[in-house]
């Protein structure tokens, strides 16, 4: 029943939001706090990862959309069960595919993404390195100097 | 009639800018004959250059005022703005767009090259005339994009009734004058880039060409500066969540030119100072604007959809596409040919300020490097079928990390001689700040450091150092006699620290309640006791509204607050007004939400300890940038000032 509104709002075009705003009753969790504190924070520190699909680049825990709504619902609800949130990050990228996630996946096509951080202060760590003087070149280069 | 003015005024100033081309290349083509002329080449090409700044601005203005006078006749006039609105949205909707935004681009580089022929002095004349010239050639190519793509003066024959509208979400005060802020930085930075091109088609990279530079580069910074720093503070209450930096393409787009610059700036002083890194600062200066350029293309051709992207056309992409292939590639090809005859300059003692200052800049680079692929990834996995986001935890992780880094050698590098220094002495002079962020560090532990995420208690920490730190080379000082620009440096990296410390405090000690109420309900959150006293229906001058009266009592104090839900209806959309209460320690930040079907009001509700130093800290940044400007350039134009005054007595 859910999936099947879900499905509903995702197909409907990303160019009405106030439209898609109305169109549906509000998911019961969707602007409710867990009334424990400690599933409260992981539910919202998963939504803050997960993106709002009907939206322009905001995740679902700050978004307005229906879409957004249901499914801080769906985390939510989840969370209170006691499912692990990386459970129900699997589970949304099972549905929507990688793009519903902000944070990267282990998949070989992210890891460039992580390679190049590291590569840049290689790179960038040899050039600096460069430009400084060793110790005991310094120290000799003086020396000649001096004499 | 004001159409066509602006219109021919348009193309004449694209006409004096490509006269502006050809007299300094061929004056500098001509060779050794024109060596000895140099200083009547200038005289030359510089009234072409003021010409040419005063009728891009004539254009601009003209839009402006069919903008103001709802000239629904004009096509670009009907499809944005609204004879009902108010007139301040009128005035900003000539930016609100994207053949308006480009002309303000436009005109924002002709000022500023009308700006560098009539004020700068100290560069070399060849220098000068090549500057001019390489500035004349970018505006050339998006005069070009203007004139053949982007017609801000198209007709609209019928004329319309009515206009559409500008989005309500831009219908904001901080909004209207954020663009221009941000763009006068952006499109500044086209100076350093043409002051570097110059500096390499005459051979002329030293230090009196860096300190020629500087004060440009230091301009543009503190205007982007400024433009991010409201931006974000508009994302942050006109959005309705609380947040205040999303990494979103767009945000990302600006941060990249600033990243850039601020690596620039001290990269440049190092060069005045010590008379290396030219080549890096060349090639920084390069970087910079390509960065605005790249900025502009992410956001202008709607490859990267969000808010901001709101010229989805792919021709207008390819277009700029070109313009940044021809000007990006024509630089780096140039630097390529000349970097030869550079020279970097001595090698540097491991202990000493210009190592500090090239390990800022090695940082800066790789944060823009990050900001930059991460942007771009989503792209290129696209081109492989494969759809993902990058989003904030990937940049907070790795950033975030880097700038802690980067603030540590921020609070060494101003107490670390030049040339040469003794760690032993480097490391008394940081012994305070390192207690005061050890000590910093224990006190939250205390507190329930375990509560926090790692970063906001890493960050909170060396905020404390850092703060110390960045005073202290004001310590055994006569503060009277320090210069301005000492001021100028102490004030921004306090400022950093202040900001690192609002951001740290958001993210750890934020408290949030989401809430349903009926008028007369009340909720106790955070310290703070709100009452929904009532809600009702309100109207303004384009919108309706529905606005909650909310009495919030905290220790002895009684506020009453306005949170609304706004409707408009050209374009149909709703928005939320946040209700801001700002106090010494924080800000009470409450929504109204959707209204239920039992008749009670969603409400969000934060409590925000110490946010507003995020913006206060980039304030302090921007403001830091103001004093050194004056302090550096202040001798400069007392001594112009003389000189005038002097020649006049005379004659």
């Amino acid at each position: 029943m859910l999936s099947a509104a879900l499905m509903l709002v995702i197909s409907a075009p990303a160019s009405f939001p106030a439209l898609a705003q109305t169109a549906l009753p509000p998911a019961p969790y969707a602007n409710r706090q867990l009334d424990d504190p400690a599933q409260e924070k992981k539910a919202r520190d998963l939504m803050h990862s997960i993106r709002c699909l009907t939206c322009q680049s905001q995740s679902v825990a700050d978004s307005e959309a229906s879409m957004a709504g249901d499914l801080r619902s769906e985390i939510r609800e989840r969370i209170a069960k006691g499912e692990e949130p990386e459970h129900i990050r699997s589970w949304l990228i099972e549905r929507y595919g990688d793009w519903i996630s902000y944070e990267p996946t282990a998949e070989p096509i992210m890891w460039p993404l992580w390679g190049v951080p590291l590569l840049l202060l290689g790179v960038g760590g040899l050039l600096v390195a460069g430009r400084m003087k060793r110790r005991g070149a310094a120290t000799d280069g003086k020396k000649g100097k001096q004499i | 009639m004001i159409a066509e003015l602006g219109l021919a005024a348009l193309w004449m100033s694209a006409a004096l800018a490509a006269l502006q081309l050809v007299l300094a290349g061929g004056g500098l083509w001509s060779g050794k004959k024109a060596v000895a002329e140099k200083g009547a080449l200038l005289s030359g090409v510089r009234p072409v250059a003021v010409a040419q700044g005063a009728l891009v601005t004539l254009s601009f203005l003209c839009l402006l005022l069919l903008f103001l006078r709802s000239d629904m006749s004009v096509a670009l006039v009907a499809l944005n703005s609204h004879s009902a609105k108010p007139l301040l949205y009128k005035f900003a909707g000539t930016w609100g767009n994207h053949e308006g935004s480009m002309l303000l681009w436009v005109m924002v580089m002709g000022l500023a090259g009308a700006a560098v022929a009539l004020f700068e002095r100290a560069l070399r004349h060849d220098t000068h005339v090549a500057t001019l010239g390489a500035q004349a050639a970018i505006s050339l190519g998006f005069y070009a994009f203007l004139l053949f793509s982007s017609n801000p003066f198209a007709r609209l024959n019928p004329a319309a009734p009515d206009g559409q509208g500008l989005n309500p979400l831009l219908q904001d005060p901080g909004l209207a004058f954020h663009p221009p802020t941000l763009y006068i930085g952006y499109v500044g930075l086209s100076v350093a880039f043409s002051f570097a091109v110059g500096a390499l088609l005459t051979r002329n990279v030293d230090a009196v060409f860096a300190r020629a530079m500087r004060p440009w580069v230091l301009a543009a910074w503190v205007m982007l500066t400024i433009g991010i720093v409201a931006g974000s503070y508009w994302a942050y209450y006109e959005l309705g969540w609380g947040g205040w930096w999303f990494w979103d393409p767009v945000e990302n787009a600006s941060l990249m030119p600033w990243l850039a610059a601020t690596a620039l700036l001290h990269s440049v002083t190092v060069l005045a100072t010590r008379d290396a890194l030219r080549a890096w600062t060349i090639m920084l200066a390069v970087i910079a604007f390509s960065m605005s350029m790249v900025g502009t293309f992410l956001v202008r051709s709607g490859i990267l959809t969000s808010v901001h992207a709101f010229a989805v056309d792919p021709q207008r992409g390819s277009f700029i596409l070109a313009l940044l292939l021809i000007y990006i590639g024509g630089a780096l090809a140039l630097f390529g040919a000349r970097v030869g005859t550079v020279r970097e300059g001595s090698q540097f003692e491991p202990m000493s300020r210009e190592s500090l200052l090239v390990i800022n800049n090695l940082l800066l680079t790789v944060i823009l490097g990050v900001v930059l692929i991460g942007t771009l990834y989503p792209l290129m996995t696209e081109a492989f079928g494969h759809q993902v986001s990058v989003g904030p935890p990937y940049f907070d992780r790795i950033t975030g990390p880097l700038a802690l880094i980067m603030m540590l050698a921020m609070v060494a590098g101003p107490l670390t001689r030049w040339r040469k220094d003794k760690v032993g002495v480097v490391a008394g002079r940081l012994l305070w700040p390192l207690l005061i962020m050890i000590a910093t560090g224990a006190v939250l532990f205390v507190l329930g450091g375990e509560r926090m995420s790692i970063l906001s208690f890493l960050g909170l920490m060396v905020a404390g150092g850092v703060a110390l730190g960045s005073i202290a080379p004001l310590f055994k000082r006569n503060l009277r006699r320090t210069p301005l620009f000492v001021w100028g440096m102490v004030v921004a990296h306090l400022g950093c620290a202040v900001s690192l410390a609002g951001m740290a405090a958001d993210s750890a000690f934020t408290s949030e309640k989401l809430i349903a109420m009926a008028p007369g309900e009340k909720v106790e959150t955070a310290g703070w006791k709100l009452h929904f006293d009532k809600v009702g229906p309100i109207a303004g001058d384009n919108w309706s509204a529905m606005q909650a009266d909310m009495t919030v009592r905290r220790g002895g104090s009684v506020d009453i607050i306005h949170p609304q839900s706004r409707f408009f209806s050209n374009p149909p959309t709703t928005t939320s007004e946040a209700a801001l209460l700002t106090r010494w320690n924080g800000q009470l930040y409450v929504v109204l939400g959707e209204q239920l079907d039992d008749g009670r009001w969603q409400m969000r509700i934060w409590w925000k300890p110490f946010v507003t130093l995020i913006w206060y800290g980039g304030l302090m940044i921007a403001l830091g940038g103001v004093l050194t400007l004056i302090g550096r350039e202040r001798r400069g134009w007392a001594l112009k000032l003389r000189k005038s005054h002097a020649q006049e007595e005379w004659a």
